[in-house]
């Protein structure tokens, strides 16, 4: 279905991975529409399609469906943000967390990142499904998608029993271990940030409220007492706008650095713990092969010596992948994070920095009055 | 009082005593009515049952009839031909007012001027004036000595002496004379009285009056008339006059004196007693003067004239038995200040001028209560005093626990002994200061800062030891609260001076006050409720006659509502601050656990001083939640209460222009019934009538008076109250700024020190 473009760009993409944008959003309905920008690495030109979450799913279902990449269960495959939706419940908003705020600006960054991950991942974007994704003007998920080898709901019965599976590789056990930790811990972290940002921006409206309520006592008139006062409240309800101001900025800044940062680190460590299942099962399913092949009887016992050398090889190949993968990714974590602080913290400051110049505008005019 | 000192024969106490309580001035009313009542049944037969009703003409006649003093032929003769007289008399005696119109229609010339008097006066007198004018027509001739007869003394007089003013002396003759000679003269006298009273307050147009007056009887009466009106600066012969013979004539006069000079101060009862002089003067302030010119006329004038005196001293006698008093007072002045007749006619055109003298009277009172209010902004100085409530204790155990805070005061102010000192007052001390002060001066239109209300919950949780950080927030938000009330307790220059405060401030013991229980929780606010509540229904009924309480009401009532509707937004703002504290506490914590679990040793040092740094700033988000609830949310409480307040003096006024009304209507209606009588034809009940009249006047004056005094206390009070708002509300948000700027900067400080940390991640 998409043999033109394939035909030309077999592996690489057409596109600079670093300069893909998710400029907009549109709503129609119940459905948005992201547009997504990226530029032309032949020329000056740039790519404008628009997407649906349908045409996101779409990717990531090829993505993971790919067959001719050895070692492909062992790659952390950047996280899809979970399905947007138009007056989600609460329950939804919970699970949107953070992305869920605002006008879909922080969803928007969410799938932003999510594209350029996946554009600079060098294995998944040889994958032509990234190249149509990026490139066709047509968009390409929109038509049924089959049920996926990668079912959440199966990995989830499954993991029942294989999590605690003790593996035969230390490093993949202490990593299993660690995440397992990690990945709760952050999800805290993450949910009690945001818990933070939401009270923030509740204080923000109070003093909105606050301020304009000030105005209602305003009063016109000559007499000077009442002028006086009236004065006094226009001030005040400045000082507020200030204030309201102020922890609106606090809010943004908190939302769009450390609070997207926890949350991509928050689904990163998913998408590691479910790489680090599929491995998991790989390991049990090699182990049930070689059981298999010593048990065999002697007229299975080939066949069955193939099952096991084809899942002991497919496994060190997931194992291979997985390795690098997991080492990439606590790099990439430690700078991601460390990046979104520092960026958290300066912006915080600057804002600290203009709310006590603003504040001590508001006071000086209020010693100045009195 | 100078009218007291002056009076040499004091056979009546309680007309003299101006400090007399109302209750005995009415009893003296009663007793002398009582006495009136035996007296004309003893004495002459039918004339008295007639004059039944109208105690002082009975009391006038029966003075006549048993005085020794009074001349037997004069007085007999008076009598009879007073005894009829007296019916239209008395009727005119009680309504002055009415007099004077009666005394216009009978003389053209007079009746002019009376006019333009009422017509300055209330539509009402004049109305009253119209029916009196009728009632006199009817009697014609006798009319016009009816309308001299305003005052009681003068009314009956004007038969007989018409005589007691100036034109007593020529009309001494007169008494014999025919009444129709008389009254002309008599209905002229009113008349420049009139004036003169209305005049009173400007000099100007009682001279015009007075002239026409002089011209009538004598030239000499009419300067006499202008000058000592116009003098008025001299106020406190006038007063003295006028309270004195108010006084003794009549009860209610008196009895309004005395209230008035009671209530005020010693500077304010001169004022008050020369308003409540004018008040009475209509009916008392007539039977005075006639008094003294009576007096001066027997020692000069004829026989009759004495009789005439001696009548209306009687008469006022039989109003209250000071009356004769009175008149030996009210000659007294009279003579000191001038001796003449012409001062005495003044005096008979005062009363005269009944209708007059309510006008004037109220431009008194009017004066008066802006002297007080000059002596008030006098008063109110830069105070120099400072209050602070510390400590909250909690004493004794279980229920029967309270809380105790320290009381100390800083203060130059020379009424206190010491500079500071320091008191120990439980809560209930608190609310037992308000409830004093708010009796004392709530009905006078003071605004009196209330207390923070009792609270169940805050109390229970205390007495069960209970200690929680909303219980501590509780204490210190009742401290504070308590702190800023005595604050303004002790700023206001009126309460300042109340011995109560004094007394809640430097005392050791206090008595335990009792009966706060009503002020607590829901209990008070439904007081407040029910106040504002008869305030809303008041003021349906209220013809508001003056925009600015009309406009003001709106106001505070709009701004109680503003206040309501900031004070939810700040304290969800503050709930918003307290949650923002919490959730940070918990990110801290969380960060903290993140940290511990990091790999990265430099990630995990830098996720544990952002612990530290998330554990710094949720103290900064409590120390706001604390700023905006003491800053804003208590502020804005304090203020909730005052208007409460103020809403509750906008009730005090309600009440007394209600109780002015009420008086109106009465009075409205005792003139009614006069008129009935009247031409029923039933004189024994028309004494009684108008005296009622009189008593209703009087109160109408006083309560008028009591009314424009609150309306002008509670313009000051508001005035104040909201020049107090703004200063309060600069002061507690440059304290705000102060703070919140100080937790920006902490804020800062802290990011400056976590941004290497961050930087150092790598």
């Amino acid at each position: 279905m998409m043999q033109e473009e394939a035909n030309e760009a077999t592996s690489v993409l057409s596109v600079y991975g670093h300069t893909i944008k998710v400029t907009e959003v549109l709503q129609d309905g119940d459905t948005l529409t992201f547009i997504i920008v990226s530029q032309k690495l032949s020329g000056t030109g740039e790519y404008h399609v628009d997407r649906t979450y349908e045409d996101f799913e779409w990717l990531q279902q090829h993505l993971y469906a790919q067959e001719d990449v050895p070692g492909l269960q062992g790659v952390i495959f950047p996280p899809l943000p979970v399905r947007p939706q138009v007056n989600a419940s609460a329950k939804v908003m919970k699970q949107l967390g953070f992305l869920g705020l605002g006008e879909w600006q922080p969803y928007c960054k969410a799938l932003e990142t999510f594209l350029r991950q996946v554009a600079a991942h060098s294995i998944l974007r040889k994958n032509k499904t990234v190249e149509v994704f990026l490139t066709s003007t047509d968009p390409p998920g929109r038509q049924k998608l089959r049920r996926n080898i990668f079912n959440r709901l199966s990995q989830a019965v499954e993991g029942l029993w294989k999590e605690g599976h003790k593996d035969v590789d230390e490093f993949f056990h202490t990593e299993r271990d660690h995440n397992l930790v990690l990945t709760g811990h952050t999800r805290t972290a993450a949910e009690k940030f945001l818990d933070v940002v939401l009270t923030e921006q509740k204080i923000a409206v109070a003093c909105g409220h606050f301020a304009a309520a000030l105005h209602i006592c305003v009063e016109n008139g000559e007499d000077p007492e009442k002028k006086a006062f009236s004065r006094v409240c226009v001030k005040l309800s400045e000082v507020f706008d200030s204030i309201k101001k102020n922890m609106t900025s606090i809010a943004v800044n908190d939302m769009n650095t450390l609070g997207l940062a926890l949350d991509l680190d928050s689904r990163y460590l998913e998408a590691e713990k479910e790489m680090l299942f599929r491995r998991t099962c790989k390991l049990v399913e090699l182990e049930n092969a070689r059981k298999n092949a010593e048990r065999a009887k002697p007229v299975k016992k080939n066949a069955m010596e193939e099952v096991k050398k084809a899942a002991e090889g497919e496994f060190e190949q997931i194992c291979k992948v997985a390795k690098q993968e997991i080492v990439q990714l606590n790099q990439e974590r430690v700078e991601m994070l460390q990046k979104n602080l520092i960026q958290w913290c300066e912006q915080q400051l600057q804002t600290a920095k203009e709310g006590a110049d603003a504040y001590n505008q508001h006071l000086q005019a209020f010693i100045a009055m009195a | 009082m100078a009218t007291g000192s002056e009076r040499s024969p004091p056979p009546f106490p309680d007309s003299e005593d101006q400090d007399a309580l109302d209750s005995e001035e009415v009893r003296a009313r009663d007793s002398d009515e009582d006495d009136g009542e035996e007296l004309f049944l003893s004495a002459t037969n039918t004339p008295m049952a007639k004059k039944e009703n109208t105690s002082a003409p009975a009391s006038h006649s029966v003075d006549l009839m048993s005085d020794p003093l009074i001349e037997p032929l004069s007085s007999q003769t008076e009598n009879k031909s007073p005894s009829e007289l007296f019916e239209d008399l008395t009727n005119d005696i009680n309504i002055t007012a009415e007099g004077a119109s009666t005394a216009e229609n009978p003389f053209g010339e007079a009746s002019d001027d009376f006019v333009d008097i009422l017509g300055s006066k209330a539509p009402a007198q004049r109305e009253e004036v119209d029916v009196t004018v009728e009632a006199t027509a009817d009697k014609g001739e006798v009319s016009g000595g009816a309308t001299e007869l305003f005052g009681d003394g003068k009314t009956r007089s004007a038969v007989q002496e018409p005589t007691s003013t100036a034109p007593v002396m020529d009309l001494s003759d007169n008494l014999s004379a025919s009444a129709l000679q008389l009254p002309p003269g008599s209905a002229k006298i009113p008349d420049p009285l009139v004036d003169l009273l209305g005049d009173s307050p400007a000099a100007s147009d009682a001279l015009k009056p007075s002239r026409a007056v002089t011209d009538l009887f004598d030239d000499e009466g009419s300067d006499i008339f202008t000058g000592p009106l116009p003098s008025k600066s001299a106020k406190q012969p006038q007063r003295s006059l006028f309270g004195e013979a108010n006084e003794d004539l009549f009860g209610e006069p008196l009895g309004a004196v005395s209230k008035k000079a009671t209530s005020k101060e010693q500077k304010e009862k001169p004022v008050t007693a020369g308003a409540a002089a004018v008040g009475g003067l209509p009916s008392g302030g007539n039977p005075a003067e006639p008094g003294d010119i009576f007096s001066e006329e027997a020692v000069s004038a004829l026989p009759n004239t004495r009789n005439t005196r001696a009548v209306n001293s009687r008469t006022n006698g039989v109003h209250s038995e000071e009356d004769s008093d009175i008149f030996g007072e009210a000659t007294v002045e009279l003579s000191l200040d001038s001796p003449r007749n012409e001062r005495r006619k003044e005096a008979m055109t005062k009363p005269a001028s009944a209708s007059t003298s309510v006008s004037a009277s109220l431009a008194k009172p009017q004066s008066a209560a802006l002297e007080e209010l000059e002596e008030e902004e006098e008063l109110e100085d830069k105070v120099d005093i400072f209050v602070s409530v510390k400590d909250p204790e909690k004493i004794g155990d279980g229920m029967n626990a309270y809380m105790a805070y320290k009381v100390s005061t800083q203060t130059t102010l020379p009424m206190f002994r010491n500079k500071t000192f320091t008191v120990r007052r439980r809560f209930s001390d608190f609310l037992g200061l308000y409830e004093k002060l708010s009796e004392k001066h709530g009905p006078n239109g003071l605004i009196v800062p209330p207390p923070p209300e009792k609270s169940l919950l805050g109390m229970t949780k205390m007495k069960v030891g209970k200690e929680d950080s909303s219980s501590a927030d509780f204490l210190e938000r009742r401290r504070g609260a308590l702190e800023r009330y005595l604050q303004r307790v002790v700023n206001h220059p009126m309460l300042i001076q109340d011995p109560d405060v004094r007394e809640f401030l430097e005392k050791e013991e206090l008595p335990r006050a009792v009966s706060t229980q009503a002020l607590s929780g829901a209990g008070f606010l439904k007081m407040l409720n029910k106040a504002t509540d008869a305030v809303s229904k008041m003021t349906i009924k209220m013809n508001e006659s003056d925009v600015w309480f009309e406009e003001k009401l709106q106001e505070v009532e709009s701004a109680d509502q503003q206040f309501r509707k900031l004070h939810a937004l700040v304290e969800s703002l503050v709930i918003h601050r307290k949650e923002l504290s919490l959730s940070t506490a918990s990110f801290a914590k969380s960060a903290a656990m993140l940290g511990s679990a990091e790999d990265n040793t430099a990630l995990s040092r830098a996720l544990s001083q952002l612990a530290e740094v998330e554990d710094k700033i949720e103290q900064l988000h409590q120390d706001q939640a604390a700023n905006d609830t003491f800053s804003f949310a208590e502020l804005i409480a304090d203020f909730i209460r005052l208007l409460g307040a103020v809403r509750g003096t906008f009730d005090q006024r309600m009440k007394a222009w209600q109780r002015w009304q009420d008086a109106q209507t009465i009075l409205q209606k005792k003139r009614e019934m006069e008129a009935k009588l009247l031409w029923a034809n039933k004189p024994d009940k028309l004494q009684l009538a108008k005296d009622e009249i009189t008593e209703w006047e009087a109160k109408v004056t006083q309560y008028e008076r009591d009314f424009e005094r609150v309306s002008a206390t509670v313009r000051k009070e508001v005035v104040r109250f909201e020049k107090e708002k703004t200063k309060n509300f600069k002061r507690q948000i440059i304290g705000y700024l102060e703070s919140l700027l100080q937790s920006q900067q902490q804020l800062i400080k802290y990011w400056e020190a976590f941004l290497p940390e961050a930087k150092a991640i790598a």
